[in-house]
C-alpha cells in the first residue's frame, strides 16, 4: 500500500525571511496553529517535537533538513519556501507512512485551516481566533 | 491565481470529477487520471492545466513520473470568506444528518 501523502500550496504576501520565522518561533507558531509549538533547537539531527498547549508532545521527531529559509524537513512534514514574484509560495508535504494515533489524525487534517491562518497572520497581523487554541476534547 | 480563477475551475463538472478522484486516491499519475474518463489524455492534460492554474492540483515530480495532488487550500478559503466561525460545527452536524439521512456521501 502507498503512503498516505498531502501536499499543500500556499501564497502568503510576505518575505521567505518572515515565513521562516513564523514557522519556527513559539510565538508565532501559537498563534496560527492552536496554540502549539515545537521543541527544537533548530540543527541537523535535532530532536524535534510539537508541543500541545496542555503540556502533551503531539509528534516526535527529528529535523532531517534544514536550509534556512528555504527548505524545513522535521518528522514526516516539510516546508518548502520558494519566492513567487511579490509572493512567497509555501510547499506543505506531509506524508502518513503508519497508522497514527487520533491526535496526529487531528493535526495532519487541520492543516488547510493552519495555513489559511498563517497566511492571514503574515498579511494582516491577526490570526483566525479558533486557530489560537487546542480545541476542546482533543 | 484569483478566486475567479477557482470558481471558473469549479465550473465544470469534469474537473470536479478529477478533483473527486484525487480526493478519493491523492498523487495519481496522469495515466490513472485519466482511466474511467472517455476523453483523450490531451483533454484530461487541458483539465489539469486549468485545475493547477487555481492552484487546486499541485504537482510533484517522482523519478520519470508527475504526480497530481488535490490542493483544498483555495477551497477551505471559499468557505472560510461566508462560514462564520461559530457556524461550523453545526454545519458540520447538519452535513453529516444529511449523509446519514441520504445514505451516500455527496
Amino acid at each position: 500500500m502507498k503512503n498516505a501523502r498531502f501536499v499543500y500550496v500556499v501564497y502568503i504576501r510576505t518575505t521567505q525571511k518572515k515565513l521562516w520565522d513564523a514557522l519556527r518561533k513559539p510565538e508565532f507558531t501559537r498563534q496560527y496553529w492552536h496554540g502549539a509549538w515545537q521543541d527544537c533547537a533548530w540543527t541537523l539531527g535535532a530532536s524535534w517535537k510539537l508541543m500541545i498547549p496542555d503540556g502533551r508532545v503531539g509528534d516526535a521527531g527529528e529535523v532531517l533538513e534544514i536550509d534556512p529559509p528555504r527548505k524545513l524537513v522535521v518528522s514526516c512534514a516539510a516546508f518548502i519556501l520558494e519566492p513567487a514574484g511579490d509572493l512567497v509560495q509555501l510547499t506543505v508535504t506531509h506524508e502518513m507512512d503508519k497508522p497514527q494515533s487520533k491526535l496526529i489524525d487531528a493535526v495532519a487534517n487541520g492543516w488547510p485551516m493552519i495555513l489559511s491562518s498563517l497566511k492571514t497572520l503574515l498579511e494582516t497581523g491577526q490570526s483566525f481566533p479558533s486557530t489560537r487554541e487546542w480545541p476542546k476534547g482533543m | 491565481m484569483s478566486m475567479d480563477d477557482v470558481f471558473r475551475a469549479l465550473a465544470d463538472p469534469v474537473r470536479r470529477q478529477l478533483l473527486d478522484s484525487l480526493h478519493a486516491r491523492n498523487g495519481q499519475t496522469l495515466n490513472e487520471l485519466c482511466e474511467g474518463h472517455a476523453m483523450s489524455r490531451q483533454a484530461v492534460t487541458k483539465h489539469l492545466v486549468i485545475l493547477e492554474g487555481a492552484n487546486l492540483v499541485v504537482t510533484e515530480k517522482r523519478g520519470r513520473e508527475k504526480l497530481h495532488y488535490l490542493n483544498p487550500i483555495p477551497i477551505h478559503d471559499i468557505a472560510d470568506r461566508w462560514i462564520g466561525k461559530y457556524e461550523r460545527g453545526r454545519l458540520r452536524a447538519l452535513g453529516d444528518l444529511k449523509k446519514k439521512l441520504e445514505g451516500k456521501e455527496r
